[in-house]
């Protein structure tokens, strides 16, 4: 079958483990002060470890173009969902004072 | 495999006798196969904008309470949510080895692997029931019984902490549903690969499955740190 791309179990168990220290990572991290940082460190490691999720246990690194770009189109329209309604409510009061 | 003979003679006549999983409407199995994966993923991209509804109410409700929602998340179960996200992960693991057994036809392994991912799962559902349990004895149920009582924190803000638990059940409560319709599909799969209906020729299925729970994972992959992780440090 030309479509099948059998990953090495190796493969699946780095990534696998990878995923396991992202989450300790997050976890520890989340118990020290970084401020606001705090929240930008936990979504890059939750980007991070979803893009491994994506790429790896999901195949889409070794699928169609059509896929990658199905996937692609999903993140942009989430990106628009949040974005643009969140250009509401940071424009609400836009001149009060705070 | 000569494509060219079968498609001169009649297209689906010759190709049906080689692949019985072979629709007529496909050209080939790996057209049938890349058709499924793609309404698989148009489904799930339809699931990340379903998620995403509840995603932007907790954008704005964070941006606008962040301190209720700091004390909503550090009355959550610390322990237990990174315990099932280590869970979960797990599960992801045995459930792409599922996917591979399959495509090495071997089909031991695959229920095995079938087995322990629904193992897994079940496991993050009973944490999760434990959790619940509690948030019940705590009052931290939006509705008769929420407790308003912070300590601490004006009344304004402890009544603004609400908000923070309504999203956290709606989230978790979408989540553990499609998380028991996987476990309901994975006992379909357990099923049909015992009766050894999946093969190396044929095991989309199994695959497709496989996409939907990693995609739940994915959500939790984000619900854990936005949920469990707000302003940890403090506690």
């Amino acid at each position: 079958m030309s479509s099948q791309h059998i990953l090495p179990r190796r493969t699946y168990f780095l990534v696998f483990l990878a995923l396991e220290i992202l989450t300790v990572v997050t976890a520890v991290v989340a118990s020290i002060d970084l401020g606001a940082a705090n929240t930008v460190v936990a979504l890059l490691i939750a980007v991070t470890k979803s893009s491994l999720v994506v790429l790896f246990f999901m195949h889409v690194k070794y699928s169609s173009k059509m896929t990658k770009l199905t996937v692609i189109l999903g993140v942009f329209w989430l990106m628009i969902l949040l974005g643009m309604t969140m250009t509401d409510y940071v424009s609400r009061m836009w001149s009060a004072v705070r | 495999m000569s494509h060219n003979a079968a498609h001169h003679a009649g297209a689906d006549a010759g190709l049906a006798e080689l692949d019985p999983h072979l629709e007529m409407q496909f050209d080939d199995p790996e057209q049938q196969k890349e058709t499924s994966s793609f309404g698989m993923w148009v489904f799930l991209v339809t699931e990340v904008m379903f998620f995403g509804g509840l995603f932007m109410a907790y954008l704005v409700y964070r941006s606008q309470y962040p301190q209720a929602f700091a004390i909503g998340s550090s009355q959550l179960n610390f322990k237990l949510g990174t315990a099932n996200t280590v869970v979960l992960i797990f599960s992801s693991l045995t459930m792409a080895l599922a996917v591979r057994a399959a495509q090495l036809g071997q089909k031991k392994a695959l229920v095995w692997l079938l087995i322990a991912t629904m193992i897994l799962g079940a496991a993050f559902l009973g944490f999760k029931g434990i959790e619940y349990h509690e948030h019940i004895l705590d009052g931290h149920v939006p509705g008769a019984n929420f407790r308003y009582d912070t300590p601490g924190v004006s009344f304004a803000v402890a009544r603004e902490v609400v908000l923070f638990n309504i999203l956290y059940f709606c989230m978790t409560g979408l989540h553990a549903f499609h998380m028991i319709v996987g476990l309901g599909l994975m006992l379909w799969l357990v099923i049909k690969a015992q009766k050894g209906a999946f093969t190396p020729a044929y095991n989309t299925p199994v695959e497709m499955i496989g996409l939907y729970w990693h995609f739940v994972d994915l959500v939790w992959i984000y619900l854990y740190p936005l949920l469990y992780l707000i302003d940890r440090y403090h506690k």
